[in-house]
């Protein structure tokens, strides 16, 4: 079996400042990675590499892409990072605006992957998106109605149901039940799960949540500082920490 | 007039909007950033097409200006004006005796011939503007291609209207690459654009953008397999001074009663069919 | 099916002045195919410690702990999760509700992860609840309002819905009533009847006495922890 995903000595820095040092792992087909760390640990640093939104200073990124196998994205031009953008990779905002077309029907926001690949049948499109509305838990009814009106809750499922339309093969999450409610988070989180098996996928998500960690994720990466401090199979690192850190970070958890 | 260059521009000024217009020819669709110039009439009343004529008239040409199909509006009667008086051209309302011609928001109904130039003014040239305000993204989604945001605009209007509602500067998909706006003509004239014999040059005065249509250029509407492209008129009417039925008619007020009539845009066809009329009647 | 050799384990308290606390060292045992074996021993003493270390949620510092031919200590992620996919289950005290997930979902899900057909898969949760007596009116709702012994048994339908080569059994006999009990005891003797190796920590005497065909006492497993001990 051929790594979906293999990343290789990443770093970024800003300036003086480090984003991220010296990331390495392999993911497979199949497997969630979850990213925990506290806020600036250069979790959302490394995820926006990964997906090519920014360009690492060192360090490969080989994706194992669908016609041309294994294939380091740093070095791709634009215009392959965005066909793969709109592929095979899907990318999930933690705020749905930034992950939405805000003045665009919810409707036409999960057609536009299909059309940025090609599909230029109005009542295909529109079949598609509906079915895809249908498995996020949106209404048919309201495939015409901009997101702005829709709830936070609902604004998110409609940012997965735009991802996931063209059938990606990995999924970036950054904390994708960051800015949701409680009760939200729970059927969320519900549907994301069912999605993952359903479709198979492999993803990388970054939360800040253990809890939601150990829902989703097969294996976990803590940072801090921008460096990997541990890593390994979820519930081995949420159960027994070995990081001074991740010790830290499992205990400072508020059970209800 | 000895007091201005042939046509206004100095010769600099014109050789650098040539260079400009013949990167647009040799790339067609494509958006080429030009130094645009200070014009002696406001922007929006030409400016881009103004330059771009300057650019390519010689002495033995004879100019037509319209706007919108007429050649009688006080924007068609200035600009021709102008160039009489600063390039001392011949000036024509025939469409088929024009060598070049300057337009705003039509394409003449008498079909125009191999060795004319059609010179378009554009408001703004960025057919994905409305949907994504940053410059420098909307470049790179030329230079890449990604067009799925241009077919989602349609998907809305369909979505919310029930057909491609947008009426006027419908997009086209240039030789199958570049996505351009047509300017503010009608959609009746998009198909006028396709595998025309004239050259059609397209000149942004304020958003500094020339682009081009060569000779024969393949230029298809974007549309949907099931929602095709459809270039529509006022339904069912002819034109009351010729009965023309195959033109673009201007709908006409004439009373505060309620009173109208439909006429067609391009005063020159109208004319001349009236004019044939006549001497047929006679 | 389980072999575990010399296994040593203890945790570093970073937080704590960085105290050191060995919980388990020379740990060896080996439970074979349709065999049950008991861990025994006083609180305390390891039996939980050595389990986890079996499911693969504690490290396991040194020795050998094999599974189903698969070397646990070290291993990838991924072998792990394919280990407990294919060959090792366990009944753990605890279900871990998934909000607004259906009880017969929950029970269905290993079988899911085989790639069995969900009719098929939610035909068998559905046959494995009514077993254990979970009235059907609470199938299609989430276990998060059950009570205790109806959470445990829920769990415990999880648990044997698919026929795991190798099982890891904590308490699964408690908090039920003597009828379900019964059950429970029936499906670890079928078990082990279809060649599964079983270890678990029975504190219910009688069940260990009905299904364990020995007992290991993890106490010559439990490290002198010096004054502290």
């Amino acid at each position: 079996m051929t790594p979906l995903l293999q990343v290789e000595a990443l770093s970024k820095y800003y300036g003086h400042h480090l984003g991220c040092a010296d990331v390495h792992f392999t993911l497979w087909p199949g497997e969630v990675m979850g990213i925990v760390g506290e806020s600036g640990s250069g979790k959302s640093t490394l995820l926006n590499c990964l997906a090519g939104h920014m360009p690492p200073d060192t360090g490969r990124v080989i994706f194992d892409t669908r016609d041309h196998g294994p294939r380091d994205t740093v070095v791709m031009t634009e215009a392959e990072r965005r066909w793969l953008a709109r592929t095979d990779w899907a990318f999930v905002h933690q705020n749905p605006r930034d992950g939405l077309r805000m003045n665009v029907s919810a409707g036409g926001n999960v057609g536009e992957r299909l059309m940025a690949v090609g599909a230029r049948h109005y009542g295909d499109i529109r079949a598609q998106a509906e079915d895809w509305l249908g498995r996020v838990e949106i209404d048919a009814r309201r495939m015409d109605d901009r997101p702005r009106a829709f709830s936070g809750g609902m604004q998110q499922r409609l940012q997965i149901a735009r991802n996931l339309v063209t059938g990606p093969r990995l999924v970036f999450m950054d904390d994708p039940t960051g800015g949701l409610d409680v009760s939200v988070q729970a059927r969320l989180l519900d549907l994301l799960r069912g999605l993952v098996r359903r479709l198979g996928l492999s993803a990388v998500i970054v939360t800040h949540d253990l809890a939601e960690a150990r829902l989703l994720a097969d294996r976990l990466m803590v940072m801090k500082d921008g460096r990997v401090v541990e890593e390994g199979l979820t519930d081995q690192v949420l159960d027994d920490p070995q990081h001074a850190y991740t010790q830290l970070l499992v205990s400072s958890v508020l059970h209800a | 007039m000895t007091a201005y260059n042939f046509a206004y521009l100095d010769e600099a000024t014109k050789r650098m909007l040539r260079r400009a217009i013949l990167k647009a020819v040799a790339i067609p669709g494509y958006q080429v950033p030009f130094s645009s110039r200070e014009m002696p009439m406001p922007y929006g009343w030409g400016t881009g097409g103004v330059q771009l004529t300057a650019a390519c008239l010689v002495p033995e040409d004879t100019l037509k200006v319209i706007d919108q199909g007429a050649d009688d509006t006080t924007n068609a009667v200035s600009i021709r004006k102008f160039f009489a008086r600063v390039a001392q051209v011949a000036t024509t309302e025939a469409t088929g005796a024009a060598s070049i011609i300057q337009t705003r928001h039509r394409i003449p109904e008498a079909p125009l011939q191999e060795g004319q130039i059609l010179v378009f003014q554009v408001p703004i040239p960025e057919p994905l503007r409305f949907l994504e305000p940053r410059e420098t993204e909307t470049r790179t989604m030329h230079a890449l291609e990604d067009y799925g945001l241009m077919q989602v605009r349609l998907y809305e209007d369909i979505a919310r209207h029930g057909e491609i509602a947008r009426a006027y500067a419908y997009p086209v998909r240039v030789e199958g690459r570049y996505i351009m706006d047509p300017s503010p003509i009608p959609k009746f004239d998009n198909p006028k654009l396709d595998n025309c014999p004239a050259l059609q040059l397209f000149g942004a005065g304020r958003e500094c953008r020339i682009y081009a249509l060569p000779p024969y250029t393949r230029v298809e509407s974007l549309d949907f397999e099931d929602y095709p492209f459809t270039p529509s008129k006022a339904a069912g009417q002819c034109c009351a001074l010729c009965g023309a039925m195959d033109s673009y008619l201007d709908e006409v007020i004439t009373d505060d009663a309620g009173g109208r009539m439909f006429v067609c845009s391009d005063t020159d066809y109208c004319a001349t069919r009236v004019a044939v009329q006549a001497e047929d009647a006679a | 099916m389980i072999e575990i050799a010399d296994v040593g384990k203890r945790f570093v308290l970073h937080n704590q002045g960085g105290a050191v606390l060995p919980v388990m060292e020379g740990a060896s045992l080996t439970v074979a195919p349709g065999e049950c074996v008991a861990l025994v021993g006083a609180s305390g003493a390891g039996k939980s410690t050595l389990m986890r270390m079996i499911w693969g949620n504690y490290r396991c510092d040194e020795g050998s702990i094999r599974v189903a031919g698969v070397e646990l200590c070290n291993a990838e992620p991924r072998a792990v999760i394919a280990l407990r996919r294919q060959s090792l289950g366990y009944v753990s005290q605890f279900l871990r509700v998934i909000p607004r997930v259906p009880t017969v979902q929950i029970v269905a899900e290993p079988l899911l992860a085989q790639e069995v057909g969900e009719d098929v898969a939610l035909a068998r949760a559905q046959a494995m609840l009514a077993r254990l007596n979970i009235p059907q009116r609470l199938w299609a709702l989430s276990p998060t309002t059950f009570s205790g012994g109806e959470q445990q048994r829920v769990n415990i339908a999880r648990g044997f819905i698919h026929a795991w080569p190798v099982m890891l059994l904590d308490e699964p006999t408690a908090s039920l009533d003597a009828a379900n009990r019964a059950v429970v005891l029936a499906l670890i003797a079928e078990a082990k009847a279809r060649g599964a190796a079983i270890l678990g920590i029975f504190h219910d005497a009688e069940a260990r006495a009905a299904v364990c065909d020995r007992e290991v006492d993890v106490t010559r497993f439990t490290p002198l922890r010096g004054e502290a001990a």
